[in-house]
């Protein structure tokens, strides 16, 4: 593909058009190579637009009726306004919010600190690195099946632990230590996943800004928290991203923790699916709440806060 | 970065003991569920102490039967190798993600190579929305998508997984191709259009086989995402015949209530060939991981 022939039609040609998208894309099916980009983007495009961009559009679209199984009725917000009321919704609401909110700290702050310890350089750095991948690569349901395990009264670790410190009894006896419990497994399996991404942003730094910091005489302290943490600040904004949309959809975790089922906002609107099949009207409220939120938070992140993702 | 003379003992001492932390934190839970997994449930029920607790006292007084080949192992896997459930559901887990993969590979390899080296308008939207799809949160289509599936006939079928599973895989392995086809140089998919060859021929004669490392890579992430995958084929397979692994392993915790130790092979098992692949393919997993955090 000669340079000449990739700058000529693209580019910068034509601006403000009133058909501009449209019109350029046009035009770009004169040129064979252009052409064939589109068709090789088709498949791709298609599969987005079939299973995620109509569904949701769907999903909207049932949020607003009420649909029971012999009659379908227009009713714009109701469904929303039940679930507003729904006082499981808000357990489920502050539930997927304490797990969000505490996992994203604790797998940050720690996987902060992993990161800057594998970055020096010490003897069994590439072994410590390989064994980071490890719990990354466990299905949720089986991290959150093996640390039902390590919490179970009869034989689990932690009870002999506790025994050992004098409490008898039940560890995951109420709603607030099944979240501890499904924090900790989260944090087991995430941690060193975020300290990976760090790591990779640490390893970017050149270590000549080092020198010159220390060479005007910044301290240790100064040098982390004017030097590494300014530069580090895409890759901690991405993995942040990462881990706050990830944790907020938490579904697995939950399932397999425990018989009691604690709710998230991801398990509430399964209920309605699954459970209730006859009228999920309210979970279709849900799904879109959640998806919606999810959005809100992309925002902060990508607005507030400045994530830049380069393609 | 700077390991000069200055650093001091404390400091040193600091480290070491962060390094040692972290390593128990990540690797006592394995060796805990190994070890629930090896031992009699006389000793599972013992209470452990600092004496025990490395100790490990196999019990192999189980038969298992792999595949017509028959050893002694635990009696735990014992239990789940004799499990039709759990084998069928490994089964299951196979065909989803393998079918998953090979359409993600097939149809993101196209979607790829095209986002990576062609020059055209719709490059940067589809990038971006590749890229937002990733973000989206699953639970939000399913009452759709089980309106649909149950209208086409698709419940209760593999494909019921793998649709989905193919539309939120697709953006890792787009994203992770088009890395890896730019860092491969353009001379040489140029010289084959010098020599006659199409965008098409260019595409599978030249840049595929060159960046066959970098497929594998893709291939095997998008294989442990399909793999691991729980809340669609917990939505849409409702028998299970057709449940993969991740949906049996929950409800291994009621049917075998006691048994813990074949709860934890259980859970292993179907983990344990996915760690020994990363491990294998640890240093592109990481560096394709990672990409999109430092770019």
């Amino acid at each position: 593909m000669g340079v000449a022939s990739e700058r000529l039609p693209g580019g910068k040609a034509k601006p403000g058009r009133l058909s501009g998208a449209w019109g350029s894309v046009r035009s770009e099916f004169n040129d064979p190579e252009k052409r064939t980009a589109y068709w090789m983007i088709l498949p791709t495009t298609l599969i987005v637009l079939l299973v995620a961009a109509w569904p949701i559009l769907y999903a909207v679209w049932l949020s607003l009726q009420r649909i029971l199984p012999n009659t379908t009725e227009w009713v714009w917000f109701d469904n929303y306004a039940q679930m507003f009321a729904d006082p499981v919704f808000y357990s489920a609401l502050s539930n997927t919010f304490f797990f969000t909110v505490i996992s994203v700290f604790f797998e940050f702050t720690l996987g902060l600190s992993i990161a800057l310890a594998l970055n020096k350089s010490f003897r069994g750095q590439g072994t410590a690195r390989a064994i980071a991948i490890v719990p990354w690569a466990f299905p949720t349901v089986v991290s959150g099946a093996m640390w039902r395990l390590f919490y179970q009264d009869e034989v689990g670790i932690f009870a002999a632990l506790a025994s050992g410190l004098g409490y008898e009894g039940v560890i995951l006896a109420n709603d607030a230590s099944v979240l501890i419990g499904a924090i900790v497994s989260d944090v087991w399996k995430t941690t060193p996943f975020v300290a990976l991404l760090l790591l990779a942003g640490l390893q970017t730094i050149p270590g000549d800004v080092y020198e010159a910091a220390r060479v005007d005489g910044a301290t240790k302290w100064q040098q982390f928290t004017r030097v590494t943490l300014p530069l580090l600040k895409p890759a901690i904004l991405v993995a942040l991203l990462f881990r706050t949309l990830d944790a907020w959809r938490v579904y697995d975790l939950f399932w397999s923790m425990s018989d009691r089922q604690l709710d998230s906002l991801s398990t509430y609107v399964f209920e309605f699916v699954r459970v209730s099949q006859a009228d999920f009207s309210i979970g279709n409220a849900a799904a879109v709440f959640v998806f919606v939120s999810s959005i809100v938070i992309a925002f902060v992140f990508v607005k507030v806060l400045g994530v830049r993702q380069e393609a | 970065m700077d390991d000069d003379n200055k650093q001091s003992a404390l400091g040193r001492i600091g480290f070491w003991v962060g390094i040692v932390l972290f390593l128990i934190f990540t690797l006592f839970p394995l060796y805990w569920v190994l070890r629930m997994s090896l031992v009699s449930s006389d000793a599972l029920f013992e209470k452990p102490s600092f004496g025990t607790i490395f100790s490990i006292p196999f019990d192999m007084s189980g038969k298992c039967n792999l595949f017509g080949l028959k050893f002694s192992c635990p009696p735990s896997y014992q239990t789940v190798l004799a499990d039709d459930l759990y084998k069928d559901g490994l089964l299951n887990s196979l065909i989803i993600a393998g079918i998953t993969t090979i359409v993600c590979l097939v149809v993101g390899s196209a979607a790829a190579y095209a986002l990576a080296r062609i020059e055209f308008v719709a490059r940067k939207p589809v990038l971006s929305a590749v890229l937002a799809i990733s973000f989206f949160p699953a639970v939000a289509i399913i009452a759709p998508l089980f309106i649909q599936f149950q209208s086409f006939g698709l419940l209760n079928t593999y494909w019921a997984a793998i649709i989905p599973d193919v539309m939120f895989a697709l953006p890792l392995t787009v994203y992770l191709l088009v890395a890896y086809f730019r860092q491969l140089p353009a001379d040489l998919e140029d010289a084959a259009k010098v020599d006659g060859a199409n965008v098409w021929q260019a595409f599978y004669r030249v840049t595929i086989p060159l960046s066959a490392p970098g497929v594998v890579t893709t291939g095997l992430l998008t294989f442990i995402f399909a793999w691991n995958e729980f809340l669609f084929a917990n939505t849409f397979l409702l028998e299970p015949k057709v449940q993969p692994a991740t949906v049996i392993i929950p409800q291994f915790a009621s049917i075998y209530t006691v048994d813990y130790g074949a709860q934890a092979a259980a859970a292993l098992l179907m983990t344990v060939p996915l760690v020994i692949m990363v491990l294998f393919f640890q240093r592109r997993i990481v560096a394709g991981l990672t990409a999109g955090a430092v770019k």
